[in-house]
């Protein structure tokens, strides 16, 4: 099998990418980068290894450099802190809406990690396989995600008290 | 009974959450979630987080994948089955070079040196084996203009060329046309017609139409044999004719006779 396998992996690379950017044509341009750049190294695929985590280190490295290029005058430190707006006023499903929002306004590496580890499923080794960092990386912006996250969504008023943990003994 | 010291860090509480912790330290987060009331409540809200990603997520709807980027890795592959053609004519060359195959004059007496004709073939001919190789192969496209366009095939590779051309007919040898391409030369382009019988062979004659001055000097009728490939060619004033095909001897030869007819007609 040659390079024509990467086809059925599209749509999963574009629904990644659309959560990853939080924009369809800023994501299906990334998707569209990310399959030129794995057809150029097609050869560097290791038939053993994954290829849906190969194919999302390739949007990573891809996804970063666009961030870079985007953000390259700004002045800060854009990859860390900068949020990025993609408010949408027209209402969804209410909890939707400010869960996306609060995700949009995360930096990307703390969305990468979030996304990979929760919505892709992957484990936090290979999570760091991916994005080509340490596990240590991977939890540290995993845990940093995740509380700004929650006080995102407290300071829009959303998030519940937690109802009190039950534990069942047995 | 637990340890005190038997504590759980966030690394450990994120484990958790995302069913990637160690089931033998199950209970003792569980102690730790019912001694730690804060961080039992931070895990429920990480949870509920994770929840509502997978939901947004499975809500996102991508829709039809465009064209564009299935093209992307379309091209790619064809690319890699042409690459993979273009080195096994580069193989076939090197072994014409090597004079390793025989070659013959066609009705005439065996010419004494007649390995190395194959190497001593003008350009084009080499050209014509290479464009061979590469494009009888060809699933999608093997012609850029179709047989069913063919006076627009006709009209588009004579202006192409400089030059009115004949597409010869096959028919009656049971090949059917099914295009043309055009092909860079040497200076001046080139057109391939592709022709296929039945039984799905193919054979392609390759025309090149010399600036005036640049012709090689005209041959009579020729044959190479380049591993399964037999090639017929032949210099008529401008024009370079070279006749390919994995067919038989017997049979290449009745279809570069006709082609040879029609185009001196």
């Amino acid at each position: 099998m040659g390079v024509e396998q990467v086809l059925g992996h599209i749509p999963a690379l574009r629904r990644y990418a659309r959560l990853l950017t939080g924009d369809a044509t800023r994501a299906d341009d990334l998707v569209q980068d990310t399959l030129e750049r794995a057809c150029v190294k097609w050869a560097l695929w290791q038939p053993g290894s994954v290829l849906r985590s190969w194919l999302l280190s390739l949007m990573h490295n891809l996804h970063m450099n666009h961030l870079r290029d985007w953000r390259h005058d700004d002045g800060h430190a854009a990859l860390e802190d900068a949020p990025e707006s993609a408010h949408d006023p027209t209402a969804e499903a209410a909890e939707r809406m400010d869960l996306r929002q609060a995700l949009a306004a995360l930096p990307p590496p703390m969305r990468e990690v979030l996304l990979l580890v929760t919505v892709e499923e992957y484990t936090y080794a290979e999570t760091a396989d991916i994005l080509g960092v340490p596990v240590g990386t991977v939890m540290s912006r995993l845990h940093r995600a995740r509380e700004r996250l929650r006080k995102l969504m407290m300071d829009n008023g959303q998030v519940r008290r937690p109802m009190p943990l039950q534990l069942v003994k047995r | 009974m637990r340890e005190p010291t038997d504590r759980v860090d966030d690394d450990e509480l994120h484990a958790f959450v995302d069913a990637q912790i160690d089931p033998s330290r199950l209970p003792a987060m569980l102690a730790w979630l019912q001694a730690n009331p804060a961080d039992a409540a931070r895990v429920l809200q990480w949870q509920a987080q994770r929840v509502q990603l997978r939901q947004l997520a499975r809500a996102v709807d991508v829709g039809e994948t465009p064209a564009a980027l299935t093209e992307v890795v379309a091209k790619a592959a064809a690319g890699a089955r042409r690459r993979g053609a273009w080195q096994q004519a580069a193989a076939v060359l090197l072994l014409v070079a090597a004079g390793v195959t025989g070659g013959r004059y066609w009705g005439q007496a065996a010419d004494p040196d007649e390995t190395a004709m194959m190497a001593a073939s003008p350009d084009f001919v080499r050209e014509a084996v290479l464009a061979h190789a590469v494009f009888v192969p060809e699933k999608r496209h093997p012609v850029e203009v179709a047989a069913s366009d063919e006076a627009h095939l006709v009209q588009w590779l004579s202006r192409r060329l400089g030059s009115p051309l004949k597409v010869p007919s096959l028919a009656k040898h049971g090949y059917q046309l099914l295009g043309g391409r055009l092909l860079p030369g040497e200076g001046t382009p080139r057109a391939q017609f592709m022709y296929e019988n039945a039984q799905g062979l193919r054979v392609t004659l390759y025309v090149a139409v010399f600036e005036p001055g640049q012709a090689p000097d005209s041959t009579s009728f020729r044959s190479a044999r380049v591993g399964d490939e037999e090639a017929f060619y032949w210099i008529e004033d401008r024009f370079g004719y070279a006749l390919s095909g994995n067919v038989n001897g017997p049979d290449m030869q009745a279809l570069a006779r006709e082609v040879y007819g029609q185009l001196e007609r």
